[in-house]
This record gives structure tokens, sequence and C-alpha cells, in this order.
């Protein structure tokens, strides 16, 4: 396929999504080895970079976090895999707005550029961390990138905020209007039951985000205090003009920032499940349970923020309220593994057959098993009482490294093996395909899994270094190099990804017009416009020699 | 259990010694949870790879088995809930007691402070614009403010065993974490807010204390001790630094 630069077919603005997904999680990963590399040589010039002074080292985890959240885990699973397929997945012909989809794609490239900016104004790029708690971050001599980085970050998270809302838009309208007849509530993939939450979410959430931007970006040139109390000092002088709270950015930002991370990892359940279906040969048993859990996770999602503020100064009842919330979507998440383990377990029952493991399979078993682990932290850290110990400590690095970090990047990669043959007419190379997957997820599992020590040690996130004035932390720094170590594989196990998908693109094995044997409409040939007349899912029936029975074929047909 | 006697024998791989009164319950039940938790990520991960290589299919489970699964995961979240909440609740819902001993801790880019209200037992009033470190005036009390006149303020947070303390969180600047591993106690410093935890120290000793939240490039310097000493020694030590800062405050005036 040719790519267009400036078009507005949906498929081709999936790539350039996901080209653009491909910059930012290149260099967020260049930053993170930075970032690993100085925490155990802290006095060693490193090359091109040199010495790291403190505030660089704040610059790369404010820059690596920006970048993973809002342009990879963000863009990719959700705007990026929609625009791919899920106007086929619904047996339309494009998206609702196909010129807005353009226009929400550019928006996105703006903000990366502007982001990506920062790192060459004077001062360098924002210290404040992705959350840029005020004053720290609505003061400009609070710290070094605090001035002109800051002001690039918020005009590049602003202009991510449209770019999320009119892409969140163009979803909602597609999946509700533009459905083929006879694709109903009940027929419809789990992959576009996640885009109608997530989209859902995106315009609520980032809708109080861009609110909260504009009031810091106020606050900071137009003499507003929002969020600095009144006789605030900072740098020697008073900054506080009324009296604003920098509570308030934390409920406005988490209020966002929880949701986000659902945003980030329900299309990844969505695409699990349907893979899961695929390579099983098997229905997803509870597909109605299974969708309404998703939409719950989403729901219960916008009244959890709070867990993120339990040390924050926060009324200790509204600890136990949010905790208690928090718990609560422990309960439709587990039912999503339960569903599919005993999907796992009854593979291909009446077909006959057992699992079938191709990368995109594989990808999808090391979400899930990221998915769990990580996940079964989650009710630790809602809990305000052991919250207080483990709050920003890497115990929480750890936990949304692997639910959210891990589990959304193997994702996308299912994804990306998985609907490559739609982008480039060829598949993805299997041998390297399987490489790449078990490299990772030994090197993933042994990045994040010791971090969760490391917290358990005391040890703070955002520390340039480990010892410090009062103390030094050296029971950890044999846990900390191994971390390193398994960063460096793990992040050079992904070259593999990307020479499979440069030699595949060119020269990779041309797919069959159903190479995954599907059921789904992204899989149809371009002829097939008959009405829908069954469900997304129905492999296991004993109708013709393959077992399956897709969308787009007709019930007529087979009688 | 394998791996939690694993962690004890790596012992720089789990909590550091606890020295406070609450940290005995976070402490038991930071283990169950890690425990619990531990045993059911290697049960599905058990689950997940029995499925992989599973070959013979020919019987399913059957949904009671299922549900049973999915009752008992609740049945364990609901006992972290309510034991976690109990815990919180008596550290967190109720005040401090009436004899607790009040201290003031400030955080300001990249330093603690420490202020004791002196015999008065009452903070004299501070104002931001008279905040001159330089001078010996780091928190900017208000000398016209009689109940300053005996306020001691130190970098060292110095704390009797055995009694309990209500700290008082105030930050000049930015929001700051008061994180101290040792007495499992965290909180943040927000400006423009007085926040208070309580807890007691019980065992004698020094215990780091950290920022945990971002606050600018000084954030991993930010760092002072906390010394647990015996009451007596600690009466002695303020009424030294008492006389050292009416010494100090003599001449000013």
């Amino acid at each position: 396929m040719k790519l267009r630069l400036f078009t507005t077919h949906h498929r081709t603005l999936g790539i350039l999504y996901l080209l653009l997904s491909l910059a930012a999680v290149t260099i967020g990963t260049l930053l993170s080895l930075v970032m690993r590399i100085h925490r155990v040589w802290p006095d060693s010039s490193l090359p091109l970079v040199g010495l790291l002074k403190p505030e660089d080292y704040l610059a790369l985890v404010t820059m690596h976090g920006t970048l993973m959240i809002f342009f990879v885990l963000t863009i990719a699973p959700q705007i990026g895999f929609a625009s791919l397929v899920l106007p086929e997945q619904i047996g339309a012909r494009s998206m609702a707005f196909p010129r807005l989809n353009a226009i929400a794609f550019w928006i996105a490239a703006a903000a990366l550029v502007l982001l990506l900016a920062a790192f060459f104004v004077p001062k360098g790029a924002p210290i404040s961390g992705w959350t840029s708690y005020p004053p720290l971050s609505a003061v400009p001599a609070a710290g070094p990138g605090e001035g002109a980085g800051m002001d690039l970050w918020l005009a590049s998270i602003g202009l991510f905020c449209l770019s999320s809302w009119l892409a969140a838009v163009n979803l909602l309208a597609t999946i509700l209007g533009e459905r083929r007849a006879g694709m109903t509530w009940s027929r419809l993939p789990m992959t576009v039951w996640a885009w109608l939450v997530t989209s859902i979410l995106t315009l609520l959430v980032f809708a109080v985000l861009l609110a909260a931007i504009v009031l810091l970006f106020s606050d900071r040139h137009f003499g507003s205090s929002f969020f600095i109390p009144a006789g605030d000092l900072v740098n020697g002088r008073i900054v506080g003009r009324g009296d604003g709270s920098p509570l308030l950015w934390l409920h406005l930002f988490w209020f966002f920032g929880h949701p986000e991370v659902y945003i980030a990892v329900l299309p990844g359940m969505g695409l699990a499940t349907s893979l899961f279906a695929n390579f099983a040969r098997r229905r997803v048993p509870g597909y109605r349970v299974m969708a309404a859990m998703l939409v719950a996770i989403g729901l219960l999602g916008l009244v959890v923020w709070g867990h993120h503020m339990f040390v924050s100064g926060m009324n200790p009842y509204a600890g136990t309220a949010f905790a208690l919330t928090t718990m609560a979507i422990t309960v439709p998440s587990t039912v999503e593994v339960l569903g599919w383990l005993s999907m796992l377990w009854d593979a291909g029952l009446r077909a006959g057959g057992g699992l079938r493991f191709p990368t995109p399979m594989l990808f999808a078993l090391g979400f899930l098993s990221f998915f769990i682990a990580g996940g079964l932290t989650g009710p630790i850290l809602a809990q305000p009482a052991l919250d207080s110990y483990l709050h920003n400590t890497f115990f929480v690095v750890a936990h949304f490294h692997m639910v959210m970090a891990m589990a959304g990047c193997f994702s996308i990669f299912a994804g990306i093996y998985y609907w490559f043959p739609l982008m480039t007419g060829r598949l993805m190379n299997e041998t390297l395909g399987k490489l790449h997957f078990w490299l990772s997820i030994i090197g993933a599992w042994g990045t994040f899994f010791p971090m969760h020590f490391s917290g358990l040690a005391g040890e703070p996130r955002h520390y340039e270094r480990l010892a410090g004035p009062a103390t030094s932390f050296s029971g950890i720094v044999a846990n900390e190099r191994g971390i390193t170590s398994a960063a460096l594989f793990l992040a050079a196990a992904q070259l593999i990804f990307l020479w499979n998908i440069f030699v595949s693109a060119l020269r990779g094995r041309i797919a069959s017009p159903n190479p995954w044997q599907a059921t789904t409409l992204e899989w149809a040939p371009p002829t097939a416009y008959a009405p829908i007349n069954r469900g997304p899912y129905e492999y296991e029936i004993a109708v013709n020699e393959m077992n399956f029975n897709p969308q787009w074929e007709s019930a007529s047909k087979q009688e | 259990m394998l791996l939690e006697a694993l962690c004890i024998a790596q012992s720089h791989l789990w909590l550091p010694p606890n020295g406070s009164l609450h940290g005995v319950a976070v402490d038991r039940l930071m283990r169950w949870n890690l425990i619990a938790i531990c045993i059911c990520c290697l049960a599905a991960h058990f689950w997940l790879i029995a499925a992989m290589l599973r070959h013979k299919r020919d019987q399913t489970r059957s949904t009671a088995f299922r549900w049973t699964i999915l009752a008992a995961l609740c049945a364990m979240y609901i006992w972290m809930a309510v034991t976690a909440q109990h815990l919180w609740a008596a550290s967190r819902y109720a005040g401090p007691s009436l004899e607790a001993m009040q201290v003031e801790v400030v955080g300001e880019q990249f330093q603690w402070y420490f202020r004791y209200p002196g015999p008065d037992a009452a903070f004299g009033s501070t104002r931001p614009n008279l905040v001159d470190a330089a001078a010996g005036n780091p928190l900017g009390i208000d000398s016209r403010d009689a109940r300053g006149q005996d306020d001691v303020v130190s970098s060292v947070l110095v704390l009797p065993a055995g009694r309990q303390v209500d700290l008082r969180l105030r930050s000049i600047d930015v929001i700051h974490g008061f994180f101290v591993p040792g007495m499992r106690l965290k909180e943040n410093t927000v400006p423009g807010l007085v926040l208070h935890v309580h807890f007691t120290p019980t065992t004698t000793g020094t215990y780091p204390i950290l920022c945990s939240q971002v606050c600018g490039l000084g954030h991993e310097r930010m760092q002072a001790v906390l010394s647990v000493v015996s009451p007596a020694e600690f009466d002695t030590w303020l009424a030294t630094r008492s006389n050292a800062h009416a010494h100090a405050e003599a001449p000013t005036r």
C-alpha cells in the first residue's frame, strides 16, 4: 500500500498514527535507558549525553512518561488501531468524519513536535514529572525547565487533548451511527466495545485535563492563582497572589489520569479477547458478561482517582471511599481474567484442536501475564494503610509498568503482528516474531518485577541516584544493576521487531485474504456487503471444514 | 512463603526495620497481602501454562468451578479491604491524643526543618516575607509574636521513644513528600495547607527522612535524619537547643 501523507483514508491514517507512536516509543525507550544507566552509574559520563545533572534526569523522567503515556499508550491502542480496522469491523466503509480523523492526526503530530522541542529551549525540558504538580509546574522560578520547557509541555498536552477529543468524537459517531444493517450490540467484536468505552472516557476526562491545563497556563502567564496558595514563597520571591489550591490540580489531573490508564489498557483487553477466541477456535464464553465488565471497568474508573491522593492531604474518610471504589474494580477485572483463562483451558474442545501459538497469540498471552501480575498489586496499592508506605516508591513504578506499560505494549505488539497483513498485504516473519516475543517477555519481567523489591526497601521514584545525604540504599544496588541490564536487554530485543517490520513490509510472505481464519469483518473480501446476521466469534461450529463462520457470510449461504 | 523467605534472607530487599507502634500492624498486613497476591499470581500462571500445554481436551470445567474461584477471590478482596481499612481508621480517623508532642515539619526546596514549640507549647506565627535562612530565620518566625520567642528550629528531627507525636506538616514553596520508611509514615507537605499526622516511635535509633514527591532539581538530596532517643536524652537535647537558641537570639534583639 502506498503511504500518502495528506489522506483521509482511515487505514492509511491508522498506519500514520502507529508510525507516530513508533517514533514516540523509540525516543521514550532511549530516554529510559539513559535514566537506567545513570541511576546505577551516576558519576560516569555517557556517550552523546555526557554527564547528567540532577535536573537532566528529572527532565528525562518527565519526557519519558509524557511520551509513553500520551503518544504511545493513548494513541496506538485507541485511535491507531481503531483507524486501522474499526470501520471494517462494524461493516462501515469509512469513519463517520474522515477529514476530522486526518485533522486529529496532524494535531497529534504537532503536539509531539512541540513536546520534543522542549529539549531544545533554554534550560531544557520540564522537570515536574508527567503529573506536573503545581506550584512546581506553575512557577517558572521553581526549577530549570519550568520556564519555556513547561510552556511547551502545556501547549503540547493542550493540543493532544484536542486531538484525542476529536478522535473520540469520531470513534463514538462511527460506532453509534455507521454500523452496517444487522450489526447489533451483541454482534460487535470485543475491540469495538472497548473503543466505545474508551471514547466515552476520553470525551469526559480529556475535557477536564484541557480545562486544568488552561487554568495552569493562566496561573503562569495571566496572573491568576488557581493552584498557587497565598504567600507561596518560591526561590526567594512571594508568588502567591490569590489563594489557590495545589490539591485542586491533583483532583483535576487524576480525574483525567486514572481513566487514562483504562483508555490505554481496555483496547488491549478487547483485542486479547478476540485473539484468544481466534487461536483457541472457541466462542467467547459469556460474551455479554465480558462486554458488560469492560463497560463496568470504564464506569468505575471514573470514581477512583482519589487512590492517587491517599498521602496528598485528602480527608482520611475520602481515602476510605476511594479505596472501596478501587477495590470494586478488582471484581470486573477478575471476571475478565477468569473468562480468558477458562477460554484458553477449553480451547477447541469440539473442533478437536488445541491452542495455536502464532506470534499475535503469544503477545496476547504475554499481555495476560502482565495484566495478572501487575493487576494483583493493585489491591495492595488501593489500601491507604499500605499505600502510605508504598506511595511514590518503585513498587508503584513496578505496578504501573507491568499493568499499563507492558500489558499495553504487548497488546500493541499483538495487534501489529495480527493486523500487519491489512497494512502491507504481507505477513510478518514468524521466526523473528517468536524470538522477539520470548526475548521481550524475559526482558520485561526481568526489568519490572525486581522493581517491587526496590520499592519495598523504600526507594522513592524520581531519584537520580541511590545514595543521598541520609541514606545509601546500598542494599538494593545489585538489584538496580540487574534491572538496568534487563532493561538494556529488553530494548535490544526490540531491534528484532524493527528489523522484522522492515523486512516483512518489503519482502514478507504474501498474506492470504484471511490469514488467521478470523471471523471479524476486517478480514472480509472487499465485495462482501451483505447485512450481518451472526455474532463475532462463531468458531467451533462444524458447518464447513474450517469450523468457523465469518460474520460476512450470510446465513442463507450455509443452508 | 518461599519468596518471603528469600526476601528476608536478602533483607535489604524487604521493608527496612520498623521503629513505630503502628508499623507492626502495617508490616503484618503487608506480608499477608503480598503472600496472598503471590499465591494468586502463581496459580493464575500455572493455569495459563497448563492450558498452553494441555493436549487432551475431552472435558471442560464446569461453570460452578469458575464461580467458586470468583467467589473465593472476592472474599479475599473483601478481607484485604476490611483489614486494611480497619488499620487506616485506627491510625487516621481519630486525631492525636491530648498528650501528644507537637512538632512542626516544614518542607522547602531542598531542606527539611523541624520546629518545636518550646516551653509555652505553642508555635509562633510565621510570615513568608520574613523567611531568611541566611539570617537564621528559615521559617519566617514573626519576632513580634511572643509565642515564637521560645520556638526551637532544628534540621534534625529528634523524638523521644514511646511518646506519641503529632506532626504539623507545612511547605513554604512546592509540594514535598515527608517520608520516613522506618516509621512507615508518609504524608505530603502542601503549600497553603497545614496537615497533621500522628504516630509513636518505639525503637531508638536513627532513621532516614526522604522527600517522596518530586520537588525540583534537588529532590533526591532533600533528606534529613530522624533520631529516636530515650525521653531523658530528648529532654537534655531540647534544653540545650533552647539555650543555644536563646543565646543566639539575644544579640539580634
